[in-house]
């Protein structure tokens, strides 16, 4: 059946919610759908017990969900976008991905953290960020973010069903896409998806990215270049294997991100292969600013085809 | 009706139970102290390594009776969620000293097999859901602790303990509106000792404080003083009886002070000795046994008792401490997660 990205998610959980009765969902506005449509209809189905109105309490609502997990429950949490995560970064860091780790094994956290990430049209510096980043260096955490309505649907269902806590990066612009989708399917969390095969070059990217990079991949093909393509899909722990193993055969890899490049996770990934095999590597992310509201300004944030298909021209070169 | 002479023997009996809590952590504690002596690097003191318990270590010394009479009134299937200093706590929900201080030894056989220490001593089996290095941030997870109790329709209740400090950090008032708004089966402890590390709280906060901001909130609460075991009991026996039957959150506000300083090595030389000395004048243990003596039918023989066992249960604590083993390196990446977890460099 086909469903957008959105639609893709909220199928997902409610067949979740309905498999697991220790699963509840807070958050702000997730009764009536959550500001992105990703919650639509299930209050009405499950109850305003199991998907619950909260106060715009960002700390509380990442602590109660440390607390109702350590008493039994599944909690999914909403932070409508990543950058409001930042008001409860204690009860993430601190709090729920040490948890199990510090006092030895005496407790888990199984929460499904969904903070939206990435460039919103004209929505500025606090409401555009990709920090995946800053949780893939946290000990303690799974980090998700899905590209496609598949995935939305796949790698959540698996993020409830993992043990950790899990922050799972759903892309604000991705909302609308549409895409068939597999119901049943549930993601093997740390497996890339390959998009595309080919022997000159591996392209690693992950989110919305991967709609430029698709782009740039034809226009390479057109002038020789066979680009293979890795959607990581699992951010913490990356499919490590499947990028070693491409390179080996290509000889060369580019990491994509929309995140700012400088210590951004393309970094990790170029290094491990620089390391382990000696191949050409290159990242290509966002200057080190914040994003801009003006669109020529906002531009300046955005990684396009044009400039990875000059990216992957010099490294094949 | 019960006969007078029953009567008696009750509070005879609560009082010694209370009593015997208190002295327990006070033995705990002045024996994590000693073993602490040059194990943190703080306030101008050099670390050394002779220390057996390292690191800051944060004592309630002076602060017992809040430990004990609130959770005199807390069951098994209760939760709970403590503060830095949270040795009195843990101690009073039932967690076994032994444990504990193997736990601050950094030993295997510690309840967190070492890996917690002080800061974050817990015992889950007992309900005692940790100590926690960061001020205020028990008050949510308590919340959320409730929240799942009042779904999964339990009978049994969150008991969260936080300082004088804690009520000036925003998890304070987002906890509190939370558990108001979903009418929540949670007991807020404050438990001021009056020092919010090394400044003094008073001048820190505006307003009359953790009981007015409730009030605020809708939130019942009582004020108590916290070195009389006594009030502190009957006050915490009335808030515990209005959440359990259903009536939201409360907040129980115990006023105490910190005897010693902000941690183990700290000599608190920022304050007023005669501040202290006379804080020392109303020490809770001694009103206690001051209190119990004055009953009619109290027998010293029983406090000594009770002192004599509480000191050979902490020597033998601390002798198993030093005696085990401890943990295999190898434990360092155990419990940090299932999906993705090993050595990863």
């Amino acid at each position: 059946m086909r469903m957008s990205y959105a639609e893709a998610a909220a199928a997902a959980l409610a067949l979740e919610m309905q498999a697991r009765p220790e699963i509840v969902v807070l958050g702000e506005d997730v009764g009536r759908g959550g500001i992105f449509g990703q919650y639509k209809g299930l209050q009405q189905r499950f109850g305003a017990e199991r998907v619950i109105d909260t106060p715009i309490s960002e700390t509380a609502i990442l602590g109660a969900g440390v607390g109702m997990a350590l008493a039994g429950l599944r909690p999914v949490v909403e932070m409508r976008v990543v950058d409001f995560a930042l008001c409860g970064m204690d009860e993430l860091v601190n709090q729920a991905a040490k948890n199990r780790f510090m006092f030895g094994g005496q407790g888990r956290v199984p929460m499904v953290v969904r903070m939206p990430i990435g460039i919103w049209d004209a929505s500025a510096a606090q409401h555009s960020q990709s920090l995946e980043a800053w949780f893939a260096h946290l000990p303690g955490v799974v980090v998700l973010a899905p590209s496609t309505p598949q995935d939305n649907s796949a790698l959540l269902r698996a993020a409830l069903a993992c043990g950790d806590p899990v922050v799972y990066l759903e892309h604000k612009t991705l909302w609308g896409a549409s895409g068939e989708i597999d119901p049943g399917e549930v993601a093997t969390l740390g497996r890339a998806r390959l998009r595309r095969s080919g022997k000159d070059l591996t392209l690693v990217s992950w989110s919305r990215q991967l709609l430029a990079c698709e782009e740039a991949c034809d226009a390479l093909a057109a002038e020789g270049i066979a680009v293979e393509l890795i959607d990581l899909a699992t951010l913490w722990p990356w499919d490590r294997d499947a990028v070693l193993a491409s390179c080996a055969r290509t000889g060369a890899l580019l990491v994509v991100h929309e995140a700012v490049q400088v210590a951004g996770f393309g970094a990790e990934i170029a290094a491990t292969v620089a390391e382990a095999l000696g191949c050409k590597v290159r990242r290509l992310g966002a200057p080190r600013i914040p994003v801009g509201y003006s669109p020529v300004l906002e531009a300046q944030s955005r990684i396009g085809a044009a400039d990875i298909v000059t990216a992957a021209r010099a490294l094949c070169a | 009706m019960n006969a007078p002479g029953a009567a008696l023997s009750e509070d005879l009996e609560r009082l010694a139970a209370l009593y015997r809590t208190m002295v327990r952590i006070r033995c705990f504690e002045n024996a994590a102290e000693a073993a602490s002596q040059g194990g943190v690097s703080a306030f101008g003191e050099a670390a050394h390594g002779r220390a057996q318990v390292r690191g800051p270590l944060h004592l309630s010394t002076g602060q017992e009776a809040v430990a004990a009479g609130v959770c005199a009134h807390l069951r098994r299937e209760d939760y709970l969620t403590s503060t830095h200093r949270g040795h009195g706590h843990t101690l009073a929900k039932g967690a076994d000293p032994a444990r504990m201080m193997a736990e601050l030894f950094g030993k295997a056989s510690g309840f967190n097999g070492g890996k917690g220490g002080s800061m974050h001593i817990a015992d889950f089996s007992v309900g005692m859901l940790g100590a926690n290095g960061v001020v205020a941030a028990g008050l949510p997870i308590a919340v959320g602790a409730a929240h799942a109790l009042k779904l999964q329709g339990r009978d049994a209740i969150t008991a969260c303990f936080f300082g004088d400090g804690a009520i000036n950090r925003g998890p304070f008032l987002e906890a509190l509106n939370w558990a108001r708004v979903h009418e929540l089966p949670v007991l807020f402890v404050c438990e001021d000792n009056r020092w919010s590390a090394t400044t003094a709280s008073g001048p820190m906060i505006a307003g009359l404080g953790a009981g007015a901001r409730a009030a605020a909130l809708d939130i019942g609460s009582l004020e108590v003083d916290g070195n009389d075991v006594l009030a502190v009991h009957a006050a915490a026996g009335r808030l515990v009886d209005e959440v359990r039957s259903g009536g939201g959150p409360r907040l129980l506000h115990a006023r105490t002070y910190r005897v010693k300083g902000h941690v183990s090595v700290d000599p608190a030389t920022y304050r007023d000795p005669a501040e202290l000395a006379a804080a020392l004048l109303t020490d809770p243990i001694a009103r206690a046994r001051a209190a119990y003596l004055a009953l009619p039918a109290a027998e010293q023989g029983t406090l000594d008792a009770i002192d004599a066992a509480a000191t050979a249960e902490i020597e033998a604590a601390l002798a198993a401490a030093e005696a085990a083993p401890w943990p295999d390196p190898a434990s360092a990446y155990t419990d940090v997660q299932d999906t993705g977890a090993g050595v990863w460099r």
